[in-house]
């Protein structure tokens, strides 16, 4: 017989707090707790878990306000031991009060790489979402849509950001961790998978003009491209599939502006170097 | 025969390009929550990367690459044949706000080639930004390059509605613009620089009655140089930033490699100066800005006035400096820190903290994201003592990169 919990893969903090508390209550200290995942492959032999019972007497676990930030951020990972080291944070904080400020303890360190994922997960959400324009919405407003497949449970933490950014417009954000919607007043989370949908915008050619002609084919730093935009997001921007071409064409667009012959100035030129030098 | 707006598009961004800037950052916090607007600023986002290795966080564009002046460094120069065109400031609104409303762009970074006067193509571009802001309630990111010569009137407009405004001193020396910019004038450029700190300053202050002066710039004003179209040395280079940043505060120096253009002038050197060039006097103005250097200092080493392209600027001043290692890590102060080559300001942070509440071992140093082998020699703690700096001759050597391996054909 052993303790612990079976649980979502998506369990948020909210849900695992009470069950934390629970298990906090009755005594169990993190060695002897299992915080097992519904999806991972359930085994005959895996031993049934059951959750402990609190004993009256015990007193409530107490946090400092910078330990319990630490620990609703790093919920939003996916990764499935997080319910065991958030346990083990709880669980050493009672003794060590200061333990969150200590930032190369071994826990605290790893805690903070992975709240540390969890805030680059958000911001590449912010920078690489596009929306598509897809009509109008039954309000008259206009309609937009756009697909983006986040590594972690990050939605609540990046809502705000759109609403706050896409006000005046309507649209929705689809991912296989959920939904964000929005209509201008209201705002609205969902949990469930979404398919990805098949979606186009013709502006996009514009977009695709731009990031072709801004691009400055005699530096090519195609490392420092990578580590912040990661080919993982590639499938999901218009952009990037220029990307193989304008790297090909670099190197002949760079040998014809070197071994261009020196041309005459345009008439317009001429005309104005004489004006000036006509007045003083 | 009129060009499609994808042919100006790409004609007007390719002309742009050689401006390096294009952060969206220094704004403030602002955004479009219970408003009828669009558009919000913060974090300074970038939204693509180039196979160049750059950031698109802005549009960044030309209202017209028609210039009557001739700069020998630029491609628009009037003594150039590239294709000209131009764009209405409607057009500048429309890709702006579609550009935004998919999440390509953080804002608009506007600048224009000079047409009839100073004053007309200033007054253009002004007419664009206050149409984004009063028309389209927009409330993202404006940057405006300020054309040198703009009246008093449309400098206090333009700051009104951007968030960030620049002129580039555009050579590092008074005598490399004469020779490269002879239209341009450091007198008057400096002079706007001036003009415009001032306004900066007085938008943050309150009033004597309390009441909040006319907005302007809050994120304050940039500029950039050309480097390696004329013989400024780094030294030169970084004096003159030294310059731009105590005299006139400003928020970023850019440095930009001067960069083969097509049709190029023939006063131009005809090899492009090493990116690496560039990355070294980034190097060197992170250290500036970040981690109490002066310029002085990184360049002191140097008799030929030129950084070191082999080692990065930090490690190049400790090898300099090396009496000064290794220092303790439980003891050492934050500014000494910052100077270990390999910490940046994070893995302080990270260490001043911890040492608050235990004593720094060698394994709490492994467990910081950082290259040991670089820090290692420059600090000494419990369970670590590196040999002595200043006996051993051939550290330099050992911070080299490695030389590719031969093989056998
Ligand atoms: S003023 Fe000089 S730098 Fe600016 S666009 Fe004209 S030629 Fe180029």
């Amino acid at each position: 017989m052993t303790y612990g919990v079976t649980l979502e893969r998506d369990t948020s903090f909210s849900e695992w707090r009470p069950l934390a508390r629970r298990c906090f209550l009755a005594g169990v200290p993190p060695e002897a707790m299992e915080w097992r995942c519904s999806t991972a492959e359930a085994s005959l032999f895996d031993t049934p878990l059951s959750l402990p019972t609190p004993r009256p007497d015990a007193q409530n676990p107490i946090l400092r306000s910078n330990c319990l930030a630490l620990l609703k951020s790093i919920l939003r990972h996916a990764d499935q031991t997080r319910f065991d080291l958030a346990y083990r944070i709880l669980w050493r904080a009672q003794t060590e009060p200061s333990l969150a400020a200590i930032p190369l303890d071994p826990d605290i360190a790893r805690a903070l790489r992975m709240s540390h994922q969890i805030r680059r997960d958000a911001h590449k959400m912010e920078a690489f979402l596009r929306f598509r324009e897809i009509g109008e919405s039954e309000n008259g407003r206009r309609l937009f849509l756009s697909w983006f497949e986040p590594d972690h449970y990050i939605l609540p933490t990046v809502a705000p950001f759109f609403t706050r950014r896409f006000t005046d417009m309507d649209w929705a954000i689809l991912t296989p961790k959920g939904s964000i919607t929005w209509n201008g007043t209201e705002c609205l989370i969902t949990r469930a998978p979404c398919p990805k949908p098949d979606l186009s915008d013709t502006l996009e050619q514009l977009w695709q003009t731009y990031y072709a002609s801004i691009f400055n084919p005699a530096r090519i730093k195609t490392k420092a491209m990578r580590s912040e935009m990661p080919r993982k997001y590639w499938k999901n921007l218009p952009e990037t599939r220029l990307i193989p071409q304008m790297l090909a064409q670099a190197g002949a667009r760079v040998t014809a502006m070197a071994t261009q012959q020196p041309q005459e100035a345009p008439q317009f030129h001429k005309r104005l170097q004489k004006r000036r030098a006509e007045k003083p | 025969m009129k060009q499609s707006l994808s042919e100006r598009l790409a004609i007007l961004s390719d002309a742009a390009k050689y401006d390096a800037s294009c952060s969206s950052s220094g704004a403030g916090k602002r955004d479009s929550a219970g408003t009828k607007g669009l558009g919000s600023t913060g974090n300074g986002i970038c939204h693509a990367y180039t196979p160049d290795g750059r950031c698109i966080s802005l549009l960044k564009i030309l209202l017209t690459n028609f210039c009557i002046y001739d700069c020998a460094y630029c491609i628009n120069r009037s003594s150039s044949n590239v294709q000209r065109t131009r764009f209405t400031p409607d057009e500048v609104v429309w890709l702006t706000l579609e550009f935004y409303r998919r999440n390509y762009i953080e804002g608009l970074f506007l600048s224009s080639g000079i047409i009839r006067s100073p004053e007309d193509t200033m007054a253009q571009m002004v007419h664009v930004a206050r149409e984004l802001r009063q028309t389209h309630n927009f409330r993202g990111y404006i940057h405006l390059k300020t054309i040198p010569n703009a009246s008093t009137e449309q400098l206090a407009e333009a700051g009104l509605y951007a968030d960030r405004l620049s002129i580039n001193v555009e050579m590092p020396t008074e005598q490399g613009l004469a020779a490269y910019a002879p239209e341009k004038k450091a007198g008057i450029i400096r002079h706007s620089m001036g003009e415009m700190q001032t306004r900066i300053e007085a938008g943050k202050e309150r009033t004597l009655s309390g009441r909040r002066p006319p907005r302007f710039a809050p994120g304050g004003q940039s500029t950039q140089m050309i480097i390696g179209a004329d013989t400024a040395t780094d030294h030169d280079i970084l004096a003159s930033s030294s310059s731009l940043y105590s005299g006139y505060r400003l928020r970023r120096v850019y440095y930009s490699a001067f960069s083969p253009i097509p049709d190029a002038s023939a006063i131009l050197p005809v090899r492009p100066p090493p990116l690496l060039r560039e990355h070294r006097l980034y190097q060197a103005d992170w250290l500036y800005r970040f981690y109490g250097f002066q310029f002085s200092e990184i360049t002191a080493g140097r008799p030929d006035g030129m950084l070191d392209l082999t080692l990065d600027p930090k490690l190049a001043w400790a090898l300099a400096n090396r009496a000064l290692f290794p220092v303790d890590l439980n003891r050492a102060s934050r500014e000494m820190l910052l100077r270990v080559p390999g910490l940046g300001v994070r893995s302080v942070n990270a260490l001043i903290a911890t040492r608050r509440h235990k004593h720094l071992r060698l394994e709490d140093l492994a467990r910081l994201n950082v290259s040991l082998r670089k820090v290692k020699p420059f600090v000494h703690t419990t369970g670590w003592s590196p040999a002595r700096l200043v006996d051993q001759a051939n550290l330099r050597q050992a911070f080299l990169p490695r030389p590719q391996q031969l093989t056998l054909f």
